[in-house]
């Protein structure tokens, strides 16, 4: 029978939740890496018992782990992360220059095929990719030297590379997103990058169409339909059809077209979530009332699926990698959220559960669907 | 062999309890000192001391008979205490919440 494995992140270490495919009893087990902020781990497809983990601590730096065995035993692999040549400058916060420096790891996307490749989104923004299991890693430079590099600038949670999408059908392709520069495309395996903002409007640049500046918060895409991206910007739920070269709002009847993360339904290409939040400085749910909000026709038209969760005094967040998906016959849904609770959908949205409730605040939510 | 006090997080990626204890050659300073630590426990490096710049991580502190040795040259010979074991050479994690 099959079973899920819910890999969590959070602000102070990292739990592994395990159910069968019934995902109504669970197991919980961790913390992993206690006291230290896990921003992100997540399992190779190619092999699911290789697991990394990007571990990080304002006092201690940056730790990457790796498990061979599920999450049972972990060992720190390499966490040498040079930048490529000369890095020159971004822009700060208040326009000036400001010098790149490496911060964290926010994200790691093991290769579709080869559990020893794995790349890593990091903070300020750049690509690396180790080809030895986290060994050694180096950087895809022609991303952070591209000639709109100058010109970025870091949104609230700094100038990271939070999404990383690899193309199933077309081999060399990669996405990317940076807050707060946008969405960029190689098509030849990191070796060159365009940007691919054509259709995002934000109003807190001085050229609200410009080709980088945007606050891509989240992009998701269905692996049998790569041509279609889904996206949580700032403001604006986008959708795009032609990979990336141009998008259109689909935020429709949203309550609020603020959020952070975006996902797929596992068989269903054009059923996507999002979780509202009210504001850019109000990081919660409008009317305290934590709804996920289902569309099944690719964005415009939304229903808000709030059955088992918080419905009055509820202000949580859920941050850009605290959502996922997995790939059973119904799919379920997973979020987690800052005040500690994942909850899990079997039936695609529509009934809600908490597996845990009372974790340090989520950074990020994992799924592995098991044979 | 000189003392080396590690914070928990620190002793718990290195997987040691206790203190641990590395042999330098004389003089004995942060630099050998940190050099032999990060031989013997590779997941270290990086984590006291940036790894491009060797420089101490801001939220990192080297105390050692009583004494701030934080803002020490890295290749400032360690006390004599230190040297001859007597004394370790701490390493803290900056008192700054988390």
């Amino acid at each position: 029978m099959s079973s899920v494995r819910v890999l969590v992140g959070t602000r102070k270490g990292a739990f592994l939740l395990t159910a069968d495919g019934k995902r109504a009893r669970w197991e919980v087990s961790g913390p992993y890496f206690g006291g230290w902020e896990i921003y992100h781990l997540k399992g190779s497809p190619a092999d699911p018992n290789r697991l990394y983990a990007s571990q990080s601590s304002g006092w201690f730096g940056q730790v990457i782990q790796r498990s061979r065995d599920g999450g049972k035993t972990w060992e720190a692999v390499g966490n040498k992360f040079e930048y490529d040549g000369v890095t020159g400058t971004h822009q700060w916060y208040d326009g000036t220059p400001h010098p790149w420096e490496f911060k964290r790891a926010w994200h790691l996307e093991p290769s579709l095929h080869d559990p020893d490749t794995v790349y890593a989104g990091i903070e300020d923004a750049a690509l690396f990719r180790s080809s030895d299991g986290g060994q050694t890693w180096q950087e895809l430079p022609a991303l952070r030297a591209h000639t709109s590099g100058p010109k970025w600038q870091p949104g609230a949670g700094g100038l990271c590379l939070h999404t990383i999408l690899l193309d199933r059908a077309n081999p060399g392709r990669i996405f990317v997103a940076i807050s707060a520069a946008g969405a960029f495309r190689s098509d030849d395996d990191g070796k060159t990058w365009r940007p691919i903002n054509k259709g995002l409007r934000s109003a807190q640049i001085p050229d609200q169409d410009a080709e980088v500046g945007h606050c891509v918060h989240r992009i998701a895409m269905h692996p049998s339909r790569p041509e279609v991206l889904f996206m949580q910007k700032h403001w604006d739920v986008m959708r795009s059809d032609n990979g990336g070269e141009s998008w259109r709002e689909v935020s429709g009847n949203l309550p609020t077209d603020f959020g952070f993360p975006i996902d797929v339904h596992a068989h269903e290409p054009e059923t996507i979530y999002v979780v509202p939040i009210k504001s850019d400085s109000e990081h919660y749910p409008p009317d305290g009332k934590l709804r996920v909000y289902r569309s099944r026709t690719g964005g415009d038209q939304w229903e808000a699926l709030s059955r088992g969760l918080p419905q009055s005094d509820c202000y949580v967040n859920v941050l850009r990698d605290a959502m996922a998906v997995d790939s059973l016959d119904s799919c379920g849904i997973y979020f987690g959220t800052t005040g500690g609770q994942v909850y899990a959908s079997p039936d695609a949205g529509d009934t809600w559960a908490p597996i845990v409730r009372d974790l340090p605040p989520v950074l990020s939510v994992e799924i592995q669907t098991l044979p | 062999m000189i003392r080396v006090v590690l914070p928990e997080h620190l002793r718990t990626l290195a997987r040691v309890d206790g203190e641990v204890a590395v042999r330098v050659a004389e003089p004995a300073t942060q630099r050998t000192v940190l050099d032999a630590l990060e031989a013997s426990y590779p997941m270290l490096r990086g984590t006291i001391r940036d790894q491009a710049t060797q420089r101490r991580r801001a939220f990192v502190r080297f105390f050692a008979c009583e004494q701030d040795l934080s803002h020490e040259t890295p290749d400032t010979p360690l006390p004599e205490a230190v040297v001859k074991g007597d004394e370790p050479f701490l390493v803290v994690g900056a008192m700054a919440g988390g």
